[in-house]
């Protein structure tokens, strides 16, 4: 760790300011001079502080700015602060503080160059070091892309390391004694006599010292929790029902309502008649709002059921609207004007497939919704000129500069209230339901008002995964595969998800291609084009983006290459493989699985990898064809993400995206007509029920460069995995999502 | 309407076809039992109707014939029922969100069947949909619950 011992001498500044009673904690990384030109112009303003611990009379508080939409993100947050700090994170209070820029993300925005994760050139990290800066320039208070722990690993420890220093400053002034005398344990300083002074009684004194800059981070061997089996934060609660969900917030004179806007997406409302659900029981009004109506209501399920008696007119969706006709859209961008990026062109595919035997394929995914299990809702306030916010978000600050643009009011003004999110997959990348609250109370000041969408609302008004066609050619020679050509069309979700936060979206969208072309495998001839289908409904981000589908086409194709050619797929894999890391998880996965050993009869596994995030994952699906259909007996996964902080979550993060990638590729899609999404509700979008989970056996290897999250990564190679399981055991080969179109499953 | 709850009587004026699930919510203020659905096909609601597990979005507070138990009154974070502390043993929540129901129907299947076998808890637990994935430990939880009762 010398490394980072380094680079927190260099580039760390520190501060602490006084709070009411009390001291906040922080630590800044404020430049790296000479990496990067845009570093040139920062403002003195902008080296302010940032706090992530505030200790008070009453106790210590950890800021965990990154949102917990269930992938644990703030108890992993508190136990990094609480690793260099010296207190059990279970005996802290977690907040996750005020959206603010100064918590802004510095990696997630990688996801958008074309840089790979495995690259180290120059180059690469300049692009790396250009996110750092662009990110803390916009504020970019944003969760997001498996990067909770790579961007806060160091920042959070030095945050906990400069706070433990400082209080043992505070103690050195209040006992006389020096530096080497003191230590610290569980929230006390310990004195060399065994007696202990409680952090919190420090707090004053704290607050009057300047704190301590040159702090050195410990060395791995001297850790507590990380890399220890930890226990979340927040399991008690969770498993008691009291934890607070945005649903949950309870205010007095609080009222309930819900909206409904046109099914038919962007459609909206020409005309509509509330007459009869003025009349019913407990409805206090119903209002319009963009697109649709609000009801509000003294309970949410009056306020169900009068929003089903409001008769709509509603306007037609002008967008296509038919699911044949939008694949029919995809298929149709394949052309020169329509192409987005060809950032992996090796060697000369077109001439190594001229005078071969070609093995051509296509494949096809389907839109999908992120349906978390919380349906989206939001407790607004506003009153005075001042806004309250309370809700499950990934983008405190989006929404902030959103609904001051929505309300006239000045961001100062705008209080967002992050709260613990019951599952999110990317759905609370948007602010749209917010918006729709704060117009209610736009109309309805001075009332905290609770808006619940019904599930039907919240599946037919998602910003959807989007459709994708790939097409791949290839060619193989005595050695295995000779060329390697894949070629994806979609729409473009950086193009439809920026625009509604207000950012331009420059380029090429590294997320058509993003899980293909960026894969560690050197093949002679090797290319990966990206077209950009015209946007159709709007479309967002999707646990693991465009690697969900990306690695289901990629790694099928991969697979019908390695069986054209006669080669084992891992051993061809491996062949392939120039990045180390990789081919340890790929060494793995064939170890755990017993790749290669027979079977029997009726039975078959198949193989994928996908590197996404910067995470090389392999996983080996076990199958069996029984006379009930497929049933998914195992599943075996190696994933490196450098170090891993907690082999409890991380076995869970790693199941549970398993689970997310093979139950969406059995069971699901969203399908349109006439610009209605046609599932709207669990029945329809089981993803996976309890007995159709396998067993999922999991290994953690820890040689990569750099630490790496683990929230997503699992989900990509989960889809071919299960196909190519499919086709040998089988012979059947499945190109389309979701397999239940093809195949009937246990 | 008088309906017990948790073990306290509560005298509600609510219309007869209301679902439980929102007299709980947002007349009684008991937030445990969550909305996932509203058409029993996710069972975040499961609350139990004299100790059977029921979806508390299809139950009319009109038809409650009998004592009504949410996650909050099988056990508190101070007392905790053995299927919570299995929960809590095996890290089994994620978002957490489909927990409360998961819980209150793992508890109900094993006051029925207190050694179920492996394809009796998939058959038992299959109607409670958890979007994070956490089956794998779902399974183990409710192998250690029945552990942790048995001992009791």
């Amino acid at each position: 760790m010398g490394r980072v011992k380094t680079i927190a001498r260099r580039s760390f500044l520190v501060g602490s300011v006084a709070v009411a009673g009390g001291v906040v904690f922080g630590t800044y990384l404020y430049k790296r001079a000479g990496e990067n030109p845009l570093l040139d112009g920062l403002k003195p303003g902008e080296t302010a502080i940032t706090p992530y611990v505030k200790v008070d009379a009453q106790g210590v508080t950890l800021i965990t700015p990154r949102a917990d939409v269930g992938q644990g993100a703030w108890s992993m947050q508190a136990h990094m602060i609480a690793e260099e700090l010296d207190i059990n994170p279970r005996n802290a209070k977690l907040s996750p503080g005020p959206a603010d820029a100064i918590y802004y993300n510095g990696v997630v925005g990688a996801e958008a160059l074309p840089i790979a994760a495995t690259s180290d050139t120059l180059l690469a990290r300049g692009g790396r070091g250009a996110v750092d800066v662009v990110g803390k320039l916009m504020g970019l208070h944003i969760t997001g892309g498996s990067s909770t722990v790579p961007d806060m690993y160091d920042r959070l420890r030095m945050a906990g390391a400069v706070a433990r220093e400082t209080l043992i400053k505070a103690a050195m002034k209040q006992t006389g004694l020096p530096r080497d005398q003191l230590g610290t344990e569980d929230g006390c300083i310990v004195l060399p006599d065994g007696l202990k002074i409680e952090y919190i009684d420090l707090a004053s004194i704290a607050a009057e010292i300047e704190p301590v800059q040159d702090v050195i981070l410990r060395d791995p061997s001297e850790w507590r929790y990380l890399t220890k089996p930890q226990k979340r934060t927040d399991v008690v609660a969770k498993s008691t029902g009291t934890q607070i969900y945005g649903i949950d917030m309870q205010m007095d004179g609080m009222v309930i309502a819900t909206t409904r806007t046109n099914p038919a997406i962007g459609g909206g409302l020409n005309s509509f008649d509330a007459e009869a659900a003025q009349q019913m029981r407990g409805v206090y009004a119903v209002l319009p709002i963009t697109g649709g109506i609000a009801v509000v209501a003294d309970n949410t399920w009056r306020a169900f059921q009068a929003a089903q008696a409001v008769d709509c007119d509603w306007g037609p969706s002008p967008y296509i609207g038919n699911s044949a006709d939008q694949f029919a859209a995809v298929a149709a961008s394949f052309t020169d004007d329509h192409r987005d990026s060809r950032f992996k062109d090796e060697g000369d595919v077109e001439d190594a497939l001229q005078d071969a035997s070609v093995v051509e394929a296509e494949y096809r995914i389907p839109y999908l919704a992120h349906a978390p299990m919380e349906p989206m809702s939001v407790v607004v306030k506003l009153t005075d000129g001042r806004l309250d916010i309370w809700t499950g978000t990934q983008i405190p600050r989006f929404v902030k500069a959103n609904m001051a643009r929505l309300t006239g009011l000045d961001g100062d003004d705008i209080h967002v209230h992050v709260l613990m999110s019951g599952g999110s997959f990317g759905r609370r990348l948007e602010d749209d339901y917010i918006a729709q609250a704060v117009e209610i109370a736009m109309q309805l000041p001075d009332t905290p008002i609770k808006m619940i969408w019904q599930r039907e609302e919240d599946f037919t008004h998602d910003f959807p995964r989007p459709l994708a066609i790939a097409r791949g050619r290839g060619a193989v020679a005595d050695a295995g595969i000779a060329a390697f050509d894949l070629s994806i069309a979609a729409p473009s979700v950086a193009e439809s998800s920026l625009a509604r936060l207000n950012q331009p979206a420059f380029g090429p969208d590294v997320a058509i291609v993003a899980g293909a072309w960026d894969q560690p495998f050197q093949i002679p001839n090797y290319r990966v084009t990206g077209y950009r289908t015209p946007a159709m409904v709007p479309i967002s981000s999707w646990r693991s983006v465009g690697a969900s589908g990306n690695g289901f086409m990629h790694e099928s194709f991969m697979d019908e290459m390695c069986h054209a050619a006669g080669v084992d797929p891992l051993q061809e894999r491996l062949r392939l493989c120039w990045h180390d890391a990789s081919r340890k998880v790929l060494e793995a996965v064939g170890e755990m699985s017993e790749w290669g050993s027979d079977l029997g009869p009726n039975r078959g596994r198949g193989l994928a990898f996908t590197l996404a995030f910067g995470v090389p994952v392999a996983e080996v699906v076990e199958i069996t064809n029984s006379p009930d259909g497929i049933r998914i007996d195992k599943v075996f996964v190696a994933a490196d993400v450098g170090r891993v902080l907690d082999p409890v979550n991380f076995e869970a993060q790693l199941q549970g995206g398993v689970i997310f990638g093979l139950g969406h590729a059995m069971n699901c899609e969203l399908t349109y007509r006439d610009g209605l999404a046609e599932q709207d509700n669990y029945h329809m979008y089981e993803g996976m029920r309890l007995h159709q989970a396998p067993q999922i056996m999991v290994r953690g290897l820890e040689n990569g460069d750099k630490i790496r999250g683990i929230g997503e990564p699992a989900v990509p190679p989960a889809a071919p995995a299960l196909a190519n399981a499919i086709f040998a055991a089988t012979g059947q080969r499945i190109r389309e999502l979701p397999l239940s179109k093809s195949i009937g499953f246990v | 309407m008088k309906l017990t709850v948790n073990g306290v009587i509560h005298d509600v004026d609510v219309e007869k076809d209301m679902p439980m699930l929102w007299v709980l919510r947002d007349i009684l203020g008991i937030t445990g039992p969550k909305y996932g659905c509203g058409i029993a096909q996710c069972g975040a609601c499961t609350v139990h109707m004299d100790g059977i597990a029921v979806r508390a979005c299809q139950l009319a507070a009109g038809d409650v014939a009998g004592e009504i138990t949410t996650i909050e009154g099988l056990g508190t974070p101070a007392v905790r029922h053995a299927v919570q502390e299995a929960w809590i043993d095996l890290q089994v929540a994620q978002c957490g969100y489909c927990q409360s129901g998961q819980i209150m129907q793992a508890a109900s299947f094993l006051e029925l069947n207190p050694t179920p076998t492996d394809d009796q808890i998939d058959a038992a637990m299959s109607g409670n949909l958890c979007r994070c994935g956490t089956y794998p430990r779902i399974r183990e939880a409710v192998k250690t619950a029945a552990l942790k009762l048995k001992a009791v």
